[in-house]
């Protein structure tokens, strides 16, 4: 959850769009913290200036502006947005897939749908979140490219290769991003308690692995505070990760 | 306060709604995933003999109970979901099993399908899309140069023109004006913008008069000339949410997900919930244990 926090550092004064319950913690616990200039929402069309718990509430809404679905689109489509979405599968260039497993004309198992990948890829930046890291989610090849990854923004003309960003990935096992010389997605920290060995057996495909990679930092005594009492005081985090 | 009278009466019903539809149309649902949709409305083309519709929608359980129903064709959509539940169980199968034909965009081009419809243009231009395979699985998309010095390639997203939209809000009035008091509007006036005929259900019709002391201006977002039929239709929504009136009915929607998971199970389902008028269906879902 850290992790997910982390991917935010930085970011300001955009809209945080964090989709499930890790990475809207993680996204809450980054403006509680080290990035208070985060634009939040409280899942719905209410931007919130305070600390808002997840799960059903209700809980008291300090709210400070009207983020419609209509003005979601704009704002992404102006920049001004980073996402954290899940990826079913991802591969080694940071396509993603939410559209369908199997032959698209008929799926062997239905999904959400692309919802709006194509254009977060497109105009902002994206991060992911897979709670399953294996060889099932991290794939040689997705099935239907939903948000696009490096090699594809590349060929997608100037303004979309320099506009798109897949920041990170974060998993149960580890963080990676593609600060790679040819944009190949590469380990930048294990999680304590894993080993490399587990997480290059769990991916799919080659990984870029440093000679030397860090473990994930554990949060602080105050992130776990904020985390247990303000946050998450039911302890939803639990049902989306076992380990 | 000065009383208005109404000059036109719009007032209809579920039925004669669906009477004005006809096999092989293009019908926009409004709404979002499992909030605010037109259900009483989608129940009565459960109810009739229309087939072959081609359904666009930021899908929920719309899709799902006409797929199931056999009533769709084609459905152009960026997702199907139930929101509490992630996939909508019955779009599942009808995209498994080849049912269904389809038409899969981004979100904000679906959006942008509707009002290019809505201002009756050809297309509008936009990055969405590009790089991904939602070009690769609709051929028919094309790429237009921007005549300017950037030179660039966008996505030319052909208008989403409907033959009939679909629509539930909070309130109405009986001439077409129509007033959502929650918190998001979701994209039911482009809905209703890119239709030829335009039917709006509402839990509520109110004076015109009395608009106003529902909520401020802001919450009137359809007016009376995007709007050909009002159906007062209390509960119109269920089982999605329609904020602030009620919220969804989770129990329901986990019923309604179960059932659609077994064959037998749904047909006691559509027996006890589909196979009756909505006065039945309201009597069915009250009377549940």
């Amino acid at each position: 959850m850290v992790a997910c926090a982390e991917a935010w550092r930085g970011d300001g004064e955009i809209l945080a769009s964090p989709i499930g319950t890790i990475p809207m913690l993680g996204a809450r616990l980054a403006r509680a913290t080290f990035e208070p200039d985060l634009l939040l929402t409280d899942g719905e069309a209410y931007l919130v200036a305070n600390d808002l718990p997840v799960g059903p509430g209700p809980f008291p809404k300090v709210v400070e502006g009207w983020m419609r679905y209509r003005l979601v689109f704009d704002t992404l489509w102006a920049g001004r947005r980073h996402v954290m979405m899940g990826a079913t599968q991802i591969d080694r260039y940071g396509n993603q897939n939410i559209s369908c497993i199997g032959d698209w004309a008929r799926p062997k198992a239905q999904l959400i749908g692309v919802r709006g990948a194509p254009g977060n890829t497109a105009n902002h930046p994206t991060s992911y979140w897979v709670p399953n890291h294996s060889t099932r989610s991290f794939v040689a090849q997705v099935d239907m490219v939903s948000g696009v990854g490096y090699r594809r923004a590349a060929e997608a003309g100037d303004w979309i290769r320099q506009h798109h960003e897949i920041r990170v990935v974060v998993t149960n096992k580890a963080v990676l991003d593609f600060d790679t010389p040819d944009r190949s997605m590469r380990l930048r920290s294990v999680h304590p308690g894993v080993t490399l060995e587990e997480v290059v057996a769990a991916t799919g495909f080659e990984l870029s692995v440093p000679s030397s990679v860090p473990e994930t930092r554990l949060p602080t005594p105050e992130e776990l505070r904020v985390i247990r009492d303000v946050l998450d005081p039911t302890g939803l985090r639990r049902a989306e990760v076992s380990a | 306060m000065t009383a208005v009278t109404a000059t036109r009466d719009k007032r209809t019903t579920e039925e004669e709604v669906v009477a004005e539809l006809r096999d092989g149309m293009t019908v926009g649902i409004g709404g979002w995933a499992s909030r605010r949709k037109p259900m009483s409305l989608v129940r009565a083309i459960l109810r009739s003999p229309l087939r072959d519709l081609t359904l666009v929608s930021y899908g929920g359980p719309d899709v799902g109970l006409l797929c199931a129903a056999g009533k769709v064709a084609k459905v152009v959509f960026g997702f199907v979901s139930l929101d509490t539940i992630p996939l909508e169980p019955h779009f599942r199968v009808a995209r498994q099993s080849g049912a269904v034909e389809a038409m899969e965009l981004d979100e904000g081009m679906l959006q942008w399908g509707l009002y290019a419809a809505a201002l009756r243009l050809p297309f509008l231009p936009t990055r969405a899309g590009i790089g991904s395979d939602v070009m690769a699985v609709n051929p028919h998309l094309r790429t237009v140069r921007s005549p300017y010095s950037d030179g660039e390639d966008l996505v030319a997203m052909p208008a989403l023109a409907l033959d009939a939209a679909l629509v539930h809000v909070n309130r109405a009035d009986a001439r077409g004006n129509g007033q959502v008091l929650g918190p998001d509007p979701y994209f039911d006036d482009l809905f209703c913008m890119a239709a030829r005929r335009r039917f709006v259900s509402c839990e509520r019709v109110v004076a015109t008069e009395d608009l106003l002391r529902e909520g401020p201006v802001q919450t009137l977002v359809l007016n009376r000339s995007m709007v050909d039929g009002v159906v007062e239709a209390p509960g119109g929504a269920h089982f999605t949410s329609c904020e602030p009136d009620y919220g969804r009915d989770e129990a329901f929607q986990a019923e309604y997900a179960k059932a659609a998971a077994d064959a037998e199970a749904w047909s006691s389902f559509r027996i006890r919930y589909l196979d009756v008028d909505e006065a039945g269906y309201r009597r069915a879902v009250a009377g549940r244990g």
